[in-house]
């Protein structure tokens, strides 16, 4: 086998890391409270603005930027539950879809007011890795290790603890779960901090790699929707393996032919597939 | 009735006259109001019906970068140009509306599959940037004054070519409000299986509003198109744009007929008074209050603008309606 392809076919597995973990949020969040944040990878840019901010400008600690940055986008995931998605829980999916939307331009606007437009990194450049001929960044391979770790963590978080528990039941049957005594509310509450410490997550390993610019949530926030329908919207398992089939096909494509056609392809693949399998690949 | 009618030919004569004495800035301002919420009403058809798309984007770039390209590759008129990239639009429609409605595709699966389709059309723009410029965008070939090109310097030409498509957009709304067609959406919208038992072709109703809506759309972005003299798959197409349409007629409100252009006079307006304001210091200041302004419409007025006013309407009806009752008594 071609040499390149293989070194493409094995980025595309390490970006599909971070994707699975930033669907794995994503799917958190509709499994249990009903509702698409398209705001999602807004809210990773936020993160990653903070990381940015703690570590270039105030000269904290890259760790504690990290932590802090997961801190943050968590409370954000909070403050965007109980300001946008609360207040509108009983109205229809699709305009708690669209209040999140107006969250995407407010969050793009507020960094470029603070940020302006300007690509800013971390300046840190971590090494590669040669075996053999292929080169693999260091810097995408510790944030596969870290997503697969972020994915353990909150597989057990859901298994073995008493709200995980009680998340899972929600999102089977939000109904019945009332009547157990579970306190919604708080399931809530704790859901989307939960996926706002994902997207934090992200955020952190995604900084190692690309530059932060205020429209950074446009070039891949609409991949993380495609992935989460295509695993089917709430199957955390499915968007976990979808994520890694669509990077697949952006990495391969993308060796073939050049960035943009491979996310044409990509989002072809999708709409072809959603009339195939309009409830996702997994669906029965 | 005989009222109403004074108040539109007042409106029209105001309208028509405008162009007599208003200064070019204020002209750019009228024809972005009258195109961008003819654009909004073509996607309140669909929008007030449940069906809501995130893919218009992808129908005004196909209709502004058809036409534009056709005329600087091979010269052909607009005249040509325009109802071809039209024509591509709707089958664009068409492959997207017939199987998702087919497949019941409903609600958020829509809006993504949808939101896909416009990522496609930007991509598909940008990667061709070999013959459209990809990013960096694309200008028409410049003749000067022609009706051949349908480019005219002077603004009061796209003046008239805007209020003219406005009112056709008008017109067409409508037609849909007040055909059989309507109550037949409204049924599906409410409950698509009850719908189709009491006999309504459920999918032609929907393909037809969502052609119209396609069409409409598309024929738009060519005008703004020909009209600005510069094509930006950012701007004519993609996420962004097709936001910018949902929200836009939601805070209008996409259940009134003039709802839609409520909510284009209100977000220019918006944005032009601040840019105006804050000059260049604050770029992101304009869109920072209209998301905010946006999640707090969903929330606190999710039938927008007009739909405050209508309420506000119905109120005072109920409360006179009450008093004379109360007199009587």
């Amino acid at each position: 086998m071609d040499i390149y392809l293989l070194e493409a076919i094995i980025n595309g597995i390490l970006l599909g890391g971070v994707l699975a973990l930033l669907a794995l949020g994503l799917n958190l969040i509709f499994g249990v409270i009903d509702v698409v944040w398209i705001a999602y990878a807004d809210i990773v840019m936020c993160g990653m603005y903070v990381v940015y901010w703690l570590y270039v400008e105030l000269h904290w600690p890259l760790a504690l930027a990290c932590a802090a940055g997961i801190v943050g986008t968590a409370g954000l995931g909070v403050l965007v539950h109980l300001l946008i998605i609360q207040p509108i829980l009983g109205s229809a999916p699709i305009n708690q879809l669209l209040a999140t939307g107006g969250l995407l331009f407010f969050l793009q606007s507020f960094a470029t007011l603070i940020f302006g437009t300007e690509f800013r990194n971390l300046g840190i450049r971590l090494p590669i890795i040669e075996l053999g001929d292929i080169f693999i960044s260091y810097a995408r391979l510790l944030a596969f290790a870290v997503a697969l770790v972020g994915a353990v963590a909150l597989y057990l978080f859901l298994k073995r603890t008493y709200i995980g528990t009680a998340i899972r039941a929600i999102a089977q049957d939000r109904d019945i779960v009332g009547l157990m005594g579970v306190d919604q509310r708080r399931v809530y509450l704790v859901t989307s901090a939960i996926g706002g410490a994902l997207a934090g997550l992200a955020a952190c390993l995604l900084s190692l790699q690309y530059d932060v610019h205020p429209f950074i949530g446009n070039t891949f926030g609409p991949l993380i929707f495609m992935i989460c329908v295509l695993g089917g919207l709430g199957d955390m398992i499915g968007g976990f393996i979808a994520a890694f089939v669509i990077s697949q096909i952006i990495a391969i494509a993308g060796y073939y032919t050049n960035t943009e056609l491979s996310y044409v392809l990509a989002f072809t693949f999708f709409i072809v597939l959603m009339f195939v399998r309009p409830r996702g690949i997994f669906s029965r | 009735m005989r009222a109403r009618d004074l108040t539109l030919a007042a409106g029209l004569a105001v309208l028509g006259t405008v162009p007599l004495f208003a200064p070019p800035y204020f002209m750019h301002l009228l024809i972005q109001i009258l195109l961008w919420g003819f654009i909004y009403t073509a996607w309140s058809m669909m929008g007030r019906f449940g069906f809501v798309s995130l893919g218009h984007g992808a129908f005004m770039g196909v209709g502004a970068y058809v036409p534009a390209l056709l005329w600087n590759y091979w010269a052909v008129t607009p005249w040509i140009g325009i109802p071809l990239g039209v024509a591509l639009a709707v089958l664009l429609a068409l492959v997207i509306g017939y199987p998702c409605f087919r497949l019941r595709v409903l609600g958020h699966y829509f809006a993504l599959v949808t939101l896909a389709l416009s990522q496609v059309v930007m991509l598909s723009i940008t990667a061709a940037r070999d013959i459209t410029g990809g990013s960096l965008g694309m200008t028409q070939r410049a003749v000067g004054q022609s009706w051949y090109a349908l480019q005219f310097p002077d603004k009061r030409y796209f003046y008239a070519i805007s209020l003219a498509l406005w009112l056709v957009g008008l017109a067409v709304w409508r037609m849909i409000d007040r055909g059989i067609g309507r109550e037949a959406l409204e049924a599906i919208s409410e409950d698509e299986e009850a719908a189709a038992a009491v006999g309504i072709d459920v999918m032609r109703e929907k393909l037809r509003v969502t052609v119209i809506s396609a069409a409409l759309t598309a024929l738009g972005g060519a005008i703004f198109g020909q009209y600005l003299m510069y094509l930006n798959p950012e701007t004519v197409s993609g996420i962004a744009v097709s936001l910018q349409i949902v929200f836009a007629a939601i805070v209008g409100g996409m259940y009134a007929m003039l709802g839609p252009t409520v909510g284009a006079f209100i977000t220019i307006l918006l944005n032009e008074g601040l840019r105006v304001a804050f000059a260049t210091n604050f770029i992101g200041a304009a869109n920072t209050i209209y998301g905010v302004l946006l999640i707090l419409c969903i929330i606190f007025m999710p039938r927008g603008i007009m739909g405050l006013l209508d309420r506000v309407r119905v109120r005072r009806v109920a409360k006179v309606a009450h008093h004379e009752g109360s007199a009587k008594a």
